[in-house]
């Protein structure tokens, strides 16, 4: 639900990385927060294991521009990926505008994607929400790997109702950004729906 | 949607203003913050130099977020007040009906009763403003305002123009 001040004249909006453990949440922001104009963007906060696995979220505030004169403000958020910290991810969930799902390509994390988007709808239902009414992004992570799933095979299994994908890898940034801006977008044109 | 969109005009911000200005006084505090509960800065007040309040307004939604899942679990709705104890500075945070969060920064120049005293009030104020914005947006329905109800696919492509 994205928070409209009249006052400072910003749009707030709130997109969430979701998917399995260790399919590259982290990676996508740590790639956007390296690569975005000082100016554009606020510090990035990373709740992490000290193995480095996010043990709540990672938070990175993003400023796109203007819109009708309104800042537009992105607040980016991955949560855990590990099975047993769902009870974090539905809270990470509350208030969320749109979704990125990173699916790992490797063949034998396909199982585990398909668990984590199922997940993913579970979660949202618990908020009210439903992942086919809110605008949310696919992207097939880790293309560089050897052993990947091919693309029709995944868009199979974890993209039927065709919405917007992308090939990625983000440790290169290829598709990163890619996928943060069909994201948006998608945001954007959801305030369409509503008016705001 | 779960909840309507949450539209917040120049009044409303008076309101909150015109209610954690003397609380920051009267508590003697650093400074006061109204977050809302998905994480964005609402409001604040204070002298708190150069906080990072994006990140505040972030991690504090969080940390509300995460008490609560552990109040459920002990079968309580939620915690409404939490307070962290540091050596300099301490956080007191109140949860302001199901909307909002109060966080008042304090340190040694004030006290946690006293602090708890005010916040109590100005929460329960801040409450009622919450809930009349809530009400107004509701009344209004989706597209108040209306401003961005015809934006173009070209005035959002524009913003992605690097």
């Amino acid at each position: 639900m994205s928070f409209i001040n009249y006052a400072a004249r910003e749009i707030n909006c709130k997109i969430v990385y979701y998917g399995p453990g260790l399919c590259g949440k982290t990676t996508n922001l740590q790639y956007v927060y390296a690569r975005t104009n000082p100016d554009l963007k606020g510090k990035m906060i990373s709740l992490a294991t000290e193995t480095e696995r996010t043990l709540f979220f990672d938070f990175l505030p993003l400023a796109l521009g203007e819109i009708r004169g309104f800042k537009a403000r992105f607040h980016l958020y991955t949560v855990p990926g590990q099975v047993f910290y769902d009870a974090s991810r539905k809270l990470i969930l509350k208030g969320v505008d749109g979704a990125v799902f990173v699916a790992d390509s490797q063949e034998e994390r396909m199982e585990a994607n398909i668990e984590s988007l199922e997940n993913l709808q579970t979660n949202l239902i618990e908020h009210g929400l439903e992942l086919g009414k809110i605008p949310w992004v696919m992207q097939y992570n880790k293309r560089d790997l050897p052993n990947i799933t091919p693309i029709e095979e995944m868009r199979r299994q974890l993209n039927p109702t065709g919405v917007p994908e992308f090939e990625a890898c983000a440790t290169t940034g290829e598709g990163v950004f890619e996928t943060l801006k069909a994201t948006a977008k998608g945001v954007l044109s959801d305030l369409r729906k509503v008016g705001a | 949607m779960s909840e309507s969109q949450f539209v917040m005009h120049e009044g409303d911000f008076l309101a909150i203003q015109k209610v954690i200005d003397p609380l920051l006084k009267n508590a003697r505090a650093r400074g006061v913050f109204v977050v809302d509960r998905v994480g964005q800065l609402i409001r604040q007040t204070g002298e708190m130099g150069n906080l990072d309040t994006t990140s505040l307004a972030s991690l504090t939604a969080g940390c509300v977020a995460a008490t609560g899942g552990l109040a459920q679990l002990l079968g309580e709705e939620e915690f409404p007040t939490h307070v962290h104890q540091g050596e300099r500075d301490s956080l007191h945070m109140t949860l302001v009906g199901g909307r909002g969060i109060l966080v008042v920064v304090f340190d040694q120049r004030s006290s946690l009763g006293l602090v708890r005293l005010r916040a109590r009030k100005a929460s329960t104020q801040l409450a009622t403003i919450f809930e009349a914005i809530k009400k107004k947006c509701e009344a209004e329905g989706p597209g108040n305002g209306k401003t961005f109800a015809d934006i173009s696919d070209d005035e959002i492509d524009n913003l992605f123009s690097d």
